[in-house]
């Protein structure tokens, strides 16, 4: 008689290391060149606005997870961390510490965890919480101020999408040039000035394939298109499709945040569909829209079509024959 | 060297130096072995011996009387001690037939040798076939005379051998190929007479490049091509290998045969020809004994009936350990309760290892792994959903049906989430409602 018994359990009986903590430790990282660049640009501002979202996401989660009674391992999944990080990255480094919590709380609890907690969410969180603040106080999150760098005695200044919407920069010859936007020696959000530090991380996310390529292309490819045929029409009225690619959130929506798995379609046709709706929209937004800057609500307004997507756009199995 | 794949899959740590290089050694058969009655898909097969009757070597105990069937064989000769339930693989008692091993190896007198094999008609080798008790030695275990008889109306054109041997772990497909690669070849045109196809086409991964090399030299004497396919996991699952050869689709829910293919284990080619030339039926088999549980591993050729515990006594026992035992390979294998169960004809390998602690389970994160990964194109993630919340309906619609259950989209899940599990379960719950409407 044989006593030893062994663990029953369902092939397949093999694993490969990955796991979600992981995938959230590898977009962190990704982010950690924007981090940086924005530390640089806007010194202290930018510290205290990182820790202070990044604080009050985890405090938040915190305590849902308490009310709900789930386990703590969900707060150390990194998830809230990327909250606050891509939140404080998408507010003025002008904004007060007091805003950006409330728009913390209320990214975490209104954006992810009133709809059951990672995995559950609709709508990005981090743009919930910005989309909560931009309407509690207009004012204050459109109000810019110069980076460190650039020896400027205005206390107030514009970002390159707010000169081209309100100024007309394209016929009067003022538009920031693409060096300055490159590299980030301009105003803005956060961590979207600089688009070298925005690719350096993207750069990381493709090699670890930690994205869906197809969305970022999908984006670009599309605001290309749409802001071009403006730009070929009438060069001096409308600005270059380059302009529009690194100007203001589009290239941090792209690769950070429209990416976010959660709230991205899962099947290669939705997401196809899902990215050129948001380059369309954001190239209407910022050429017809009254905001200068439109990645925000493309990005929330696409996310609502999400689940539709994912339902319509089962792909083919193999040896499946469609009905023409 | 051109390497042809198929869409999607997975690459798994192989493992396979252990016992890549080692020969098929033949283990002496045991003093006792109980051989289940159901060893194959379909019906089981009818016992023909009683308690204390005497039995030869190859002598038929079990009678395949259903179309998908097989007969049964006795692997040793001498006494049978019972004809009742014993443990089975698939993991509850079954009909089997212990018999005592008198230690003559007293060989059934009825077995013939047939001279010229391969001037048989389609329909004497189909019954030797049938009569040796052959099922496919991939692991699922089909019986191979369904497989050799076309329905009317198909007409194949193209036998594909698979020699992918793409389950990590596994060695005694390539050794087979290394040690018998005439008999394979031989067995091959066998079938190719049966199912009266013009073309053979061996598929073999690219990391059994001595395998391939050595077929390839030897096939000049029969008609056929080897093929070198990328190794990738599932390249050996029938549906992706026909795809990666001929670039054909199995319609969903259909057969090969439906695009004129029929494919076939290197295993079972050669245990084909055994029974065609030699009248030898399936009474034994090679399997690998391996996994870092094992203390020496190995290739094996086992008498069918032995049990687990026989067989890894034979490779110096377990490693102390050990808490996972499985029988086939790593990605599709069936997990076992106890070392106490017989090797069976669709037993490609005796696995054990020691597991680390399970891990944690999160919420689908929607990554799309899954999707990526799935050679049938199918979507784990939505397919375990719709079972979590019984919309059993919307999951047939998706596909659940042509999951081929390989693993793959759970192998890559970085939520830990046992997606194969959660389909096998919604598959189960519409046969049975299937079932309880038709009675």
């Amino acid at each position: 008689m044989i006593d030893k018994t062994y663990i029953l359990q369902s092939s397949p009986h093999f694993k490969d290391k990955d796991s979600v903590p992981k995938i959230m430790y590898v977009v962190i990282l990704s982010l950690m060149p924007s981090f940086l660049t924005s530390v640089y640009f806007f010194r202290f501002r930018a510290i205290a606005l990182f820790v202070s979202c990044i604080g009050a996401c985890l405090a938040t989660e915190a305590l849902f997870l308490w009310l709900r009674k789930k386990p703590k391992h969900s707060l150390l999944d990194g998830s809230a961390v990327i909250t606050g990080l891509l939140l404080a990255m998408t507010l003025p480094p002008s904004l007060s510490l007091d805003r950006a919590v409330i728009g913390a709380v209320a990214a975490i609890a209104i954006g992810k965890q009133v709809f059951g907690g990672l995995g559950h969410n609709i709508f990005n969180p981090a743009l919930v919480g910005r989309a909560f603040l931009q309407t509690a106080f207009p004012v204050a999150m459109t109000t810019w101020i110069p980076p460190a760098m650039l020896k400027v005695n205005t206390v107030t200044f514009a970002t390159p999408l707010d000169n081209l919407k309100f100024q007309d920069a394209v016929a009067q010859g003022t538009l920031t040039s693409l060096k300055d936007l490159f590299l980030g020696n301009i105003g803005g959000c956060l961590g979207e000035t600089s688009a070298l530090a925005l690719l350096l991380g993207a750069i990381y996310l493709f090699y670890k394939r930690a994205i869906d390529w197809r969305i970022p292309v999908g984006i670009i490819c599309a605001l290309t298109v749409f802001t071009g045929i403006f730009w070929l029409a009438n060069p001096d009225k409308y600005a270059s499709p380059l302009f529009h690619i690194l100007a203001g959130g589009l290239l941090i929506g792209a690769f950070f945040m429209a990416t976010d798995m959660v709230t991205s379609p899962i099947t290669p046709l939705g997401s196809w569909i899902y990215a050129l709706g948001i380059g369309i929209m954001v190239g209407l937004i910022r050429l017809f829209g009254g905001y200068p800057e439109g990645v925000m609500y493309s990005i929330l307004f696409m996310n609502t079509f999400v689940p539709l997507l994912n339902r319509y756009t089962r792909p083919r199995i193999l040896g499946e024959r469609r009905e023409k | 060297m051109k390497t042809i794949t198929f869409p999607h899959g997975i690459h798994p740590p192989v493992y396979k130096e252990p016992t890549a290089e080692k020969r098929i050694e033949t283990m002496a058969p045991p003093e006792k072995v109980f051989i289940p009655l159901h060893q194959h898909f379909g019906a089981p097969a009818e016992p023909l011996v009683k308690k204390g009757d005497e039995v030869y070597l190859g002598q038929i105990i079990g009678e395949a009387k259903a179309l998908f069937s097989a007969s049964v064989h006795a692997s040793v000769s001498g006494k049978v001690l019972a004809v009742d339930g014993y443990n089975h693989p698939l993991g509850k008692p079954l009909l089997s037939v212990s018999i005592a091993n008198d230690g003559q190896d007293r060989l059934f007198p009825d077995l013939q040798e047939t001279k010229d094999a391969f001037s048989l008609s389609p329909d004497e080798i189909r019954q030797k076939v049938k009569e040796a008790g052959i099922v496919g030695l991939g692991g699922a275990a089909f019986p191979t005379t369904v497989k050799l008889s076309p329905p009317k109306g198909k007409t194949i054109d193209t036998i594909i051998i698979n020699g992918c041997e793409c389950e990590p772990i596994l060695t005694s497909d390539y050794r087979l190929m290394l040690e018998y690669p005439e008999d394979i070849l031989k067995g091959t045109e066998l079938v190719r007479i049966a199912t009266g196809a013009k073309r053979i086409i061996v598929g073999i991964e690219d990391n059994k490049k001595k395998a391939f090399g050595l077929l390839q030299e030897k096939i000049q004497d029969y008609t056929g091509e080897i093929v070198l396919l990328k190794t990738k996991y599932p390249q050996g699952a029938e549906k992706n290998l026909i795809y990666a050869a001929l670039r054909r689709e199995v319609p969903r829910g259909g057969l090969p045969f439906d695009v004129g293919v029929v494919v076939q284990n290197v295993g079972t080619v050669k245990a084909i020809w055994d029974a065609v030339s030699k009248g030898k039926p399936l009474y034994e088999r090679a399997l690998t004994v391996s996994g870092n549980g094992i203390k020496e591993p190995k290739n094996l050729l086992v008498r069918i009936g032995t049990t687990f515990q026989n067989v890894v006594d034979f490779c110096g026992g377990f490693e102390e350990s050990v808490n996972i035992l499985v029988m086939g390979g790593p990605m599709m294998g069936l997990s076992q309760w106890t070392s106490d169960v017989p090797v069976i004809k669709g037993t490609s390998g005796i696995l054990a290892w020691t597991a680390p602690d399970p891990s944690i389970e999160y919420t689908c994160i929607r990554c799309g792994r899954c999707i990526d990964n799935c050679p049938m194109r199918l979507v784990p993630t939505q397919l375990m959903k719709y079972v979590r919340f019984d919309h059993l309906s919307e999951a047939e619609n998706w596909g659940i049906q042509d999951c081929v259950e390989c693993g793959c989209c759970q192998y890559t899940c970085p939520a830990n989430i046992p997606l194969v599990h959660w389909i096998r379960l919604g598959k189960n719950q519409i046969m049975s409602s299937r079932r309880r409407k038709s009675a």
